[in-house]
């Protein structure tokens, strides 16, 4: 099975990376050698078998209700730790 | 006295007895650090000041006359991949190149209350995807056995800077294989616990329904005292066991008569070198000599287990990915562009390494409408299959055994331009972490690789059931003892 290149544009944007047109190609080649190998899954008999999706048996693990208070500073780390921000709030883009 | 000979309990003992202080274990370590570090890159960040204040705090609690624990006063490093509040944690990676946590890992609070001396934060591979350590964004990991081979991965800095003294033991990241096969390639003891035994918390996430963190150290008897430190419920993990802990001091003591150790004929893979073959049935056969009681059993769905990891895996770690946007940390691109789309592509672009973005697109893929159902459903089921094999086969046997990895380790640059041929590097470790049963690797002797003339370390694994640590720590003293 190949993966086109338009395959790739594709996922590249769903994945929000800004691929280069020769980063496109190559991994183009690469990615479809890799989705070759693991086709094979698809020749293995599943019926009447569940899916796993985790293999701790844990179901719904909460926590008490209450409100945790972090360090002053710690709290301004998080802020500033942000690439653009104005020391108080985190500046993002504008979502159109 | 050298921290690259001696053991965690041999160093407790010399602190007890006042033969040597934290502070002298400390700067050994770092010297090993600035000796060897320029050659094998093991160290992305070293923390020297702290690792002095840690060790000087430690030795005032001996001149007191206070007693200390078995951690107490022993340098150690970490994988780059855990959080350690006011210390850059990269990840290997150019998009946490300068990032500063304002938390730290549980374990690594534990290491603190334990009385650890933290000596650096190692190298690995980014965002530990990758079995070479040639990946990482700050260079590759040499194996110190033979500086033009790799040390493996993704933790090939805590096994590489393990072997060589750069602290006592690491803690690190296993995946699919990224503990045990760096510690099989550099001959060290690595080991990966039940997935959730350990808390996650403050690790950086790969794939959380696999990532498990584990010790890697020279001696089992070493791992199981780290074990012991480390493991335990964490309110912060929602994945992570409440169990209490064993006594793992017990396990290691145990002999291996009359433990059933099965044998999957599965595992000697085609491709697997002789000298490792060779290695591997002469460890088996010492098991043998010293009374276990050896079972060849089938686990036909061994085959299967690596496809399904590389849907499943990248499935994952396209969700983990997500995050790093440039908007609450780490790197933004730095070109004038408004809208957010965009901004996002070319941050993302222009930081993430090839074999990142590779494993993003592959998950974003598997997970897309269309083919959801053929892949990432179809994997989730024959994982299911997967687990059913493990469950089937310890009705049998108590352990299994078989080779770390089908090779010695190989060239730096012989596989990285082959993602897929560096995918099967992990062939025979990913089934412990699709079935979460812990696993081991213990150094059984060298073999000479195909294409060099240096004998390199091969490890034997030994798998257990789930939550059969004490087991599998049982298995690997006893291998030790013999196989000295």
């Amino acid at each position: 099975m190949v993966i086109t290149s338009d395959d790739i544009r594709k996922v590249a944007l769903l994945a929000r990376l800004g691929l280069t047109e020769a980063e496109i190609d190559k991994f183009a080649k690469e990615i479809g050698g890799i989705l070759t190998y693991v086709q094979q899954l698809q020749a293995v008999d599943t019926t009447g078998v569940e899916p796993t999706y985790q293999v701790t048996q844990l179901v719904n693990v909460q926590r008490e209700d209450f409100v945790e208070y972090f360090l002053e500073s710690d709290r301004k780390k998080l802020v500033t730790n942000a690439p653009n921000n104005d020391g108080e709030y985190i500046r993002v883009k504008r979502v159109k | 006295m050298l921290t690259d000979e001696l053991s965690i309990s041999q160093a407790h003992a010399g602190l007890v007895k006042k033969e040597f202080s934290s502070l002298e274990l400390a700067e050994a370590a770092l010297d090993v650090i600035a000796k060897k570090n320029p050659e094998i890159n093991a160290c992305i960040t070293v923390t020297a000041e702290l690792a002095r204040e840690q060790s000087a705090a430690v030795d005032k609690k001996i001149a007191a006359g206070e007693s200390i624990g078995a951690l107490e006063g022993v340098p150690y490093n970490l994988k780059d991949v855990f959080m350690t509040r006011g210390i850059r944690t990269t990840a290997a990676s150019k998009v946490l190149e300068n990032y500063i946590p304002p938390f730290d890992t549980t374990v690594y609070q534990k290491l603190k209350a334990a009385g650890g001396v933290l000596v650096a934060k190692t190298n690995t591979d980014e965002f530990t995807m990758g079995a070479s350590n040639e990946t990482s964004a700050f260079g590759p990991v040499k194996n110190p056995h033979d500086q033009e081979r790799v040390s493996g991965g993704s933790s090939g800095g805590p096994a590489a800077s393990t072997a060589v003294g750069m602290g006592l033991y690491s803690i690190a990241t296993d995946t699919g294989g990224s503990i045990r096969q760096p510690a099989s390639f550099c001959g060290v003891v690595g080991f990966k616990p039940t997935y959730g035994v350990i808390s996650r918390y403050g690790d950086i996430p790969m794939a959380s329904s696999l990532d498990t963190l584990g010790p890697i150290a020279k001696t089992v008897e070493d791992v199981a005292t780290v074990l012991q430190a480390i493991q335990g419920s964490d309110p912060k993990d929602a994945t992570c066991a409440n169990r209490p802990v064993p006594d793992y001091a017990k396990a290691v003591q145990q002999d291996i008569k009359g433990l059933r150790v099965g044998v999957p004929k599965e595992f000697f893979v085609e491709g697997m070198e002789p000298g490792v073959e060779k290695a591997i049935r002469a460890a088996i056969e010492s098991m043998a000599k010293a009374g276990a009681e050896i079972v060849e059993v089938s686990m036909p769905h061994t085959k299967y287990a690596l496809p399904t990891y590389y849907i499943i895996a990248p499935a994952e770690v396209s969700s983990n990915m997500a995050r790093y946007d440039g908007v609450r940390f780490g790197h933004a691109t730095k070109e004038a562009i408004e809208d957010y789309v965009q901004y996002y592509m070319k941050t993302r672009d222009e930081s993430i390494g090839d074999e990142v973005k590779r494993r993003i697109m592959i998950g974003t893929y598997v997970l897309s409408a269309g083919s959801y159902d053929a892949y990432y459903r179809q994997a989730q089921k024959v994982r299911t299959l997967v687990c059913g094999d493990f469950e089937e086969v310890f009705k049998k046997v108590d352990v299994l055994v078989g080779a770390t990895s089908p090779t010695v380790a190989f060239r730096l640059g012989e596989k990285s331009s082959d993602p897929l041929a560096m995918y099967l590097a992990d062939i025979l470790t990913v089934s412990a972490n699709i079935a979460g049963t812990p696993a081991i690797s213990v150094p059984c002797g060298t073999a000479l690789p195909p294409d060099g003339k240096i004998p390199m370390p091969v490890g034997l694994q030994i798998i257990g059931p789930q939550y059969g640590e004490e087991v599998v720590l049982r298995a690997a003293a006893g291998y030790e003892r013999i196989g000295k």
